[in-house]
């Protein structure tokens, strides 16, 4: 008979046992409050399908303290998803070659999330001008 | 740099199987100077204070890939870290985390062996080439594709950093991935049609979750994330273009 008794670890709490796991946990995590902000949107749509008398009820929710901490929340949330996301997308990219040599992975993040700034800058100009 | 002798704390985790039911942490107070790496302590208790202690070396450079532990928490080769770097804070190693115990430090590896043997890692050559016809020729730009990634010693440290491996070890996992990508880059190989089956597999690439440890923890800067992400594409072009190209012709 084999003397051999390999042990197996538990993989309880992995993800507690190193900084770099809960930064990874909370980082999906985040992705909770970008899907909510989606349902917010899209409810918005719905209500607006409903007619002007539904549509002002809806604002004026949406003004209401409370939803106005839960969207500061979401755009925390937000910033640091985008952050993250940018972060591991250069290891999920085949090399981009420029006049044959590599684009760099910080290039690639700070290009990203330079992207994501100007189309929310774009975004904003947009409801600027047509907010009466 | 410090040439005297100080004293630091190794706390080391033994599993003897033949009389412990279950690991349990030993202290060993070890002498050391600024150049002794955690390998270097490892030996000295062996020799001078604990001579059951088992643990795998061999190069003691960083380059053969079998003194992978967890140091103080993190996956490390223990010839590649510093005493002094923990110093005077106490010491943690452990046997390579996600993996079976066989003793004290010394992991079980069979299944990424089995792994290693499953995804093909040689040159397969379309048409065998004969010695008279000499050696293939490869630009530098055709080296660069690959180069990253054949620079892997099979240390698994990326196993260690990898919870969907330690989660679910019928994963493939970003060692073994890396080098199915290493190989598919090769401009000299054409066995990529017999590797992608792997990487499509229910235990291929999409139970990776984007972690991204794997490629921080690896002491060659292999990327073994890069490979997994890309063969994610490639997965998933593979599997929507064979309903646009005629049978066969993709291969
Ligand atoms: S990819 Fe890096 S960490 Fe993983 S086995 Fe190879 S050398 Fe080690
Ligand atoms: S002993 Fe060879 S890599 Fe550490």
């Amino acid at each position: 008979m084999s003397a051999r008794r390999p042990y197996v670890r538990p993989m309880t709490g992995w993800w507690r046992k190193n900084p770099f796991f809960i930064e990874y946990m909370v980082h999906e995590g985040t992705a909770f409050f970008v899907a909510a902000y989606a349902l917010i949107l899209l409810a918005s749509v719905v209500v607006l399908g409903q007619g002007e008398a539904a549509w002002n009820r809806w604002l004026e929710f949406l003004m209401s303290p409370l939803c106005i901490i839960a969207h500061v929340v979401i755009l925390l949330a937000f910033l640091y998803h985008s952050w993250t996301w940018f972060n591991i997308m250069p290891r999920t990219l085949p090399p981009i070659l420029i006049n044959g040599t590599r684009v760099k992975a910080a290039t690639i993040t700070y290009g990203g999330l330079a992207a994501a700034v100007i189309a929310s800058l774009i975004v904003f100009a947009i409801v600027a001008r047509l907010a009466p | 740099m410090n040439t005297s002798e100080r004293m630091i704390t190794m706390e080391v985790l033994r599993y003897r199987p033949e009389q412990d039911e279950t690991p349990f942490f030993q202290q060993f107070l070890v002498p050391f100077t600024d150049d002794m790496s955690v390998l270097q302590g490892l030996q000295y208790i062996k020799d001078e204070l604990e001579g059951s202690l088992s643990f795998r070396w061999s190069c003691r450079m960083a380059i053969c890939g079998s003194c992978g532990m967890m140091i103080n928490g993190v996956p490390k080769l223990a010839c590649h870290t510093f005493l002094r770097d923990t110093y005077p804070n106490t010491l943690r190693v452990e046997a390579l985390a996600h993996f079976p115990i066989e003793r004290d430090l010394v992991i079980v590896m069979d299944d990424f062996m089995a792994k290693l043997e499953s995804i093909r890692p040689y040159i397969i050559a379309d048409t065998p080439r004969a010695l008279s016809e000499g050696e293939y020729l490869q630009t530098p730009a055709q080296l660069d594709l690959y180069e990253q990634f054949s620079s892997c010693i099979n240390c698994l440290l990326c196993y260690a950093a990898c919870p969907q491996y330690g989660l679910n070890s019928k994963f493939i996992g970003p060692g073994a991935m890396a080098l199915v990508h290493r190989y598919n880059l090769d401009s000299r190989d054409s066995g990529s049609a017999q590797r992608m089956p792997l990487v499509h597999a229910e235990e291929g690439v999409f139970n990776c979750t984007a972690v991204g440890y794997c490629s921080q923890v690896c002491p060659k800067k292999v990327d073994p994330a890069n490979a997994v992400n890309i063969n994610k594409t490639e997965s998933a072009k593979d599997y929507f273009l064979r309903f646009v190209t005629p049978k066969g012709a993709g291969k």
